[in-house]
């Protein structure tokens, strides 16, 4: 699914998940604008939406893992509370923990679009489907936010996918860096 | 060149209009009554906007995104949200150096409160030593030295800093 979202994003601060998530992003391409969250599980919300809220201007992307979103689905209550309309929350949703071993999440019984819906987001999307990833992504991020797009995949993570290079005070300054006011 | 602050009349609109004088700009938290007059004071105040936050480690997130963005954050909690939090404060806050000021009731002190406030009451202090948070106890007497104290810890470390306040500190609000 990287595939399909990484070639649509321009200058967008991307805010990512711990766990694979992070690493898988890292490898295929490593952006100044990612937020690599490499611990703090459950935070990536949170940390986006005061992203979202401080930057108005700006569109703030959450890629986001069904388990980080379980751990933290008051997160979602306060997004839609808050409603700030530049805020985009990407859910991979496998279904699994899968950097820890692919211990099963609950996410098979739990519609989060739904939980995203119902707490307020403006539009919350689910698609299944590789070719539908790309227009759904576009729709959001052509609309009021804030958006939920929740993508069901597989587990295909290759546990041999390094882990962020960079250390936690480098992801920090440069993300920092790619918002200040230009 | 900032008024000290009078003792006598140290008040929760005194201590917000501190913290906006110094540039804190983005308030958040999980209520406790203790803090009852701070929060009240940041929901009339025209140049502060408080964040309800559902849990005190969602406020650290909130906190986080926000200096990311060059905000200077501040996070009210009930020092029984610091159990919730030490994970953000270790693999967040502390690892990649965002600081936030945390205002943090202190419920349990000295053994006298409801039962479920007295072991964290007598932990709070201990668990934040062991976390290699520093914090004060904050007083009407010491508010501007602790307040500039937090402040160098933030700018030049790039660490959290905890002011504890003790029941009676501030006016309470129901």
């Amino acid at each position: 699914m990287f595939q399909e979202i990484i070639p649509l994003l321009k200058d967008e601060p991307v805010v990512h998940a711990n766990g694979f998530i992070c690493r898988e992003s890292f490898a295929l391409q490593d952006r100044e604008e990612n937020f690599y969250m490499i611990g703090s599980m459950g935070l990536a919300s949170s940390i986006g939406l005061g992203v979202a809220i401080c930057k108005p201007d700006r569109k703030v992307i959450v890629l986001d893992g069904d388990g980080n979103v379980l751990m933290a689905m008051g997160t979602l209550a306060m997004i839609g509370a808050e409603a700030p309309n530049n805020l985009v929350h990407v859910v991979i949703d496998n279904e699994v923990y899968e950097s820890t071993g692919k211990q099963r999440s609950i996410s098979n019984v739990v519609a989060l679009e739904q939980v995203a819906k119902s707490s307020g987001y403006r539009e919350a999307l689910r698609v299944d489907k590789k070719e539908e990833i790309k227009p759904a992504f576009e729709r959001l991020m052509n609309s009021e936010g804030p958006g939920f797009l929740l993508i069901k995949v597989e587990a295909c993570f290759d546990p041999k996918t390094g882990r962020v290079t960079h250390t936690p005070e480098e992801i920090k300054e440069r993300f920092m860096n790619t918002l200040l006011p230009h | 060149m900032v008024e000290e602050i009078n003792v006598s009349s140290f008040t929760s609109q005194i201590f917000i209009e501190r913290l906006i004088q110094k540039n804190f700009n983005f308030f958040t938290g999980v209520p406790c009554s203790l803090l009852s007059g701070l929060i009240s004071c940041l929901e009339e105040v025209e140049d502060a906007h408080y964040i309800p936050s559902v849990r005190e480690d969602a406020a650290v997130g909130l906190c986080a995104g926000a200096y990311l963005s060059g905000s200077q954050p501040v996070l009210l909690m009930q020092n029984s949200g610091l159990g919730y939090c030490l994970n953000a404060f270790t693999s967040l806050n502390l690892i990649y150096r965002i600081p936030v000021l945390v205002i943090m009731s202190w419920r349990g002190q000295g053994g006298k409160d409801a039962p479920e406030h007295l072991i964290m009451g007598d932990i709070s202090q201990k668990l934040l030593e062991t976390a290699g948070m520093n914090y004060s106890v904050l007083k009407p007497e010491n508010c501007d030295q602790v307040v500039e104290f937090a402040l160098r810890k933030i700018n030049e470390e790039k660490l959290p800093y905890t002011l504890l306040v003790e029941k009676g500190l501030f006016d309470e609000r129901y």
